[in-house]
């Protein structure tokens, strides 16, 4: 194993929010969206992150991203702690690590033609390269995601939901980041085309060495392009571990839920999904002890009193006190 | 006997761009009871031809052909007569369970308005039915959490009240639109299977619309595919998928990602969605489709076969 290019030690984000104050004077509720995640990234690998809506996964990587700032953790860029309130380190950031967002066509200005939304992060941050060369790579980047040259001084609105997330990738891969951090880049789009996308990521991935964290709900999508999986739920870690293994072998009572709910696309698999009783904690109100006890099948006192501490073996990590 | 006959549908919708051809010349059949899927991607029709069905199209829109239900075209009916279908014999669950629920009426007065308006019943007995229904679609404690609003219950909790809503009047034929795309996979499967249970007991007609070829897997008897608002294929499930006919069917099937099958690399379709601006002349699938000849650019082939049927000059099996 190679030294990880990405570390992220015990990170934290809480958000204050109005919501579940008694009077408006009280004072503001915090919610804990991410609650002391740790992972590493290795050169060349990809890191899937699943979990259900609310769980904090979209928040973990915009905090890595420095679009909203960790409350608590740290995180490590080739060997060296971000320091996320200094606008050098920040732009430093920006230049090794570039975020695809859900929403393609959203997240592109609608008022700049793909040239220009390319060309722009060339600019900026490519100050290396002559312009001619800059014009030549925004040329080359728009080519290789499959966008034709005819159509590059056109608008993104002109554009379909996979060719937006196109054009957001040539622009992600503009500045020649390290790691690609993508938030649900294919949930948007229908199968057809994320298979598309999905390859294309895969084939830019081998060809530029690059590292991703790649969050989806969708678990066939992130089981297809990870090559370790990480679950959370309620802002925690539940388990991490290599794909094929978690898969195969989950540990976690939560992963063993989440798993057995997959709908597979062959009419002679039988699903039996495990049934979770209970409702979802409150993310204004997290529980003592573990985050999962509300809906645990295998819940029993000491669930109540200790948060279980994610432990390591054989290459898997697991906050349980009754893994399997 | 069908309980639900469609036929030549068509769908147009007049745009500021041009006339928007959504859904063209399709033709289909349910039987009591029968489990059947509309799958396709988006913007192929599938809503459209749901809420065609129901009376509740855009007023942009454009219908012809029919949609006979126990005899009647729905197409001519008149708006009260329609009323008395919908809810009663026909009902629809939407992906978003807000939009059917009215967010200041508690969710007993909801459920129990329909049966006093369809049913005639009377405060009492609407309430018991009320609170039997919720009871069917496993809400705990149903007796007190009737007099609950929408906001007090989670996404998946709502959405089982508006299946109890569909389900109260014990119509013949549920359209489910998207009803799990908004839900976790852990609620997701919770209620298809809800819905499984439910549709057997009552042996209801189930029309499921989906994009989530594992929830028709898991779920259908028959599935329907559509591409570019026209019928490509339709086939007892297990067929289609063991044995797709339709080039369009067999590159879905290749581009969905299986969990327990991570071999390999996702076979993507080359290209993108069709233009709805014009009038269909010729396969929607051809300007993707690998096996595409001359003759599919320039003729529309008709849905034909017996179990199978396809709209397909040169099908997989002819080919193989
Ligand atoms: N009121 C309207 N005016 C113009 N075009 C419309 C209108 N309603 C729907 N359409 C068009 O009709 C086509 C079919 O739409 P439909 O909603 O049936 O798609 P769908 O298959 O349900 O897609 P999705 O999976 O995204 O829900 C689309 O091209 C859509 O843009
Ligand atoms: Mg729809």
């Amino acid at each position: 194993m190679s030294e990880p290019i990405l570390t992220v030690e015990d990170l934290k984000v809480t958000f204050d929010t109005r919501q579940g104050r008694k009077w408006p004077w009280s004072p503001m509720k915090k919610v804990h969206a991410v609650n002391g995640v740790s992972l590493s990234l290795e050169r060349g690998r990809t890191l899937g992150v699943v979990g259900e809506s609310g769980c904090g996964k979209s928040t973990l990587i915009r905090a890595i991203a420095g679009l909203v700032t960790p409350t608590g953790g740290t995180v490590t860029l080739e060997g060296r702690a971000v320091d996320y309130g200094s606008r050098a380190d920040v732009l430093a950031l920006r230049h090794k690590v570039q975020m695809i967002f859900q929403d393609p066509v959203a997240s592109l200005n609608p008022r700049m033609t793909v040239r220009e939304i390319v060309s722009e992060p060339t600019r900026r941050f490519r100050g290396d390269l002559d312009p001619e060369a800059q014009d030549k790579l925004v040329h080359d980047l728009l080519d290789r995601v499959g966008i034709a040259q005819r159509n590059f001084n056109r608008y993104p609105h002109e554009f379909s939901g996979g060719q937006c997330q196109r054009i957001g990738i040539a622009r992600a891969l503009a500045v020649n980041p390290k790691i690609l951090l993508c938030d649900e880049p294919v949930s948007a789009l229908d199968v057809s085309i994320q298979a598309q996308v999905v390859n294309l990521l895969r084939e830019l991935q081998a060809e530029m060495g690059l590292s991703l964290i790649f969050v989806a709900h969708d678990l066939g999508v992130v089981r297809h392009i990870s090559d370790d999986i990480l679950v959370m739920y309620m802002g925690g870690m539940m388990e991490k571990g290599e794909s094929d293994a978690l898969v195969r072998t989950p540990r976690h009572p939560y992963t063993q839920a989440l798993l057995s709910s997959v709908p597979v696309p062959d009419p002679n698999v039988i699903v039996e999904p495990q049934v979770l009783e209970g409702d979802l904690p409150s993310p204004l109100n997290l529980p003592e002890g573990c985050l999962f006890q509300s809906r645990c099948p295998k819940r029993q006192d000491a669930c109540k009193a200790t948060k279980p501490a994610l432990l390591a073996a054989g290459g898997r990590e697991v906050a349980c006190h009754f893994a399997e | 006997m069908s309980l639900l006959s469609v036929q030549d549908l068509a769908i147009r919708f007049s745009t500021g761009d041009g006339t928007v051809h959504a859904v063209n010349n399709v033709s289909f059949d349910i039987a009591p009871g029968e489990k059947v899927a509309l799958v396709g991607e988006s913007g192929s029709g599938k809503s459209q031809i749901a809420l065609s069905i129901m009376g509740l199209l855009a007023k942009n829109a454009q219908v012809s052909g029919r949609i006979l239900h126990e005899g009647r075209d729905l197409l001519t009916l008149s708006q009260d007569a329609l009323n008395k279908v919908r809810a009663k014999k026909i009902a629809m669950i939407f992906q978003d369970p807000m939009s059917a629920l009215n967010p200041y009426m508690r969710v007993g007065r909801q459920l129990t308005e329909i049966v006093e308006l369809h049913e005639g019943l009377g405060r009492a007995d609407a309430r018991k039915r009320a609170i039997e229904a919720m009871e069917a679609v496993q809400i705990p404690d149903a007796k007190n959490r009737i007099d609950a609003y929408p906001h007090e219950f989670s996404g998946g909790m709502r959405q089982r009240i508006v299946i109890a809503m569909a389900l109260i009047c014990k119509p013949g034929l549920i359209l489910a639109d998207e009803p799990t795309t908004a839900l976790d996979v852990t609620v997701q499967a919770q209620i298809m299977r809800l819905l499984d249970e439910i549709q057997s007991e009552l042996n209801t007609a189930v029309l499921l619309i989906t994009h989530d070829l594992g929830v028709v897997a898991g779920f259908c008897d028959r599935s329907m595919v559509l591409y570019g608002g026209r019928m490509m294929e339709t086939a007892p499930t297990k067929d289609l998928f063991a044995a797709p006919s339709h080039p369009y069917t067999r590159g879905l099937l290749r581009a969905v990602p299986n969990i327990n099958d991570a071999a390999g690399e996702l076979r993507a379709i080359p290209g993108s969605p069709p233009n709805q601006l014009r009038p269909l002349t010729h396969c929607p699938f051809a300007a993707r489709c690998v096996d595409a000849v001359e003759q599919c650019r320039s003729t529309l082939p008709e849905l034909t076969g017996e179990a199978t049927k396809r709209a397909c000059l040169r099908p997989v099996e002819a080919l193989s």
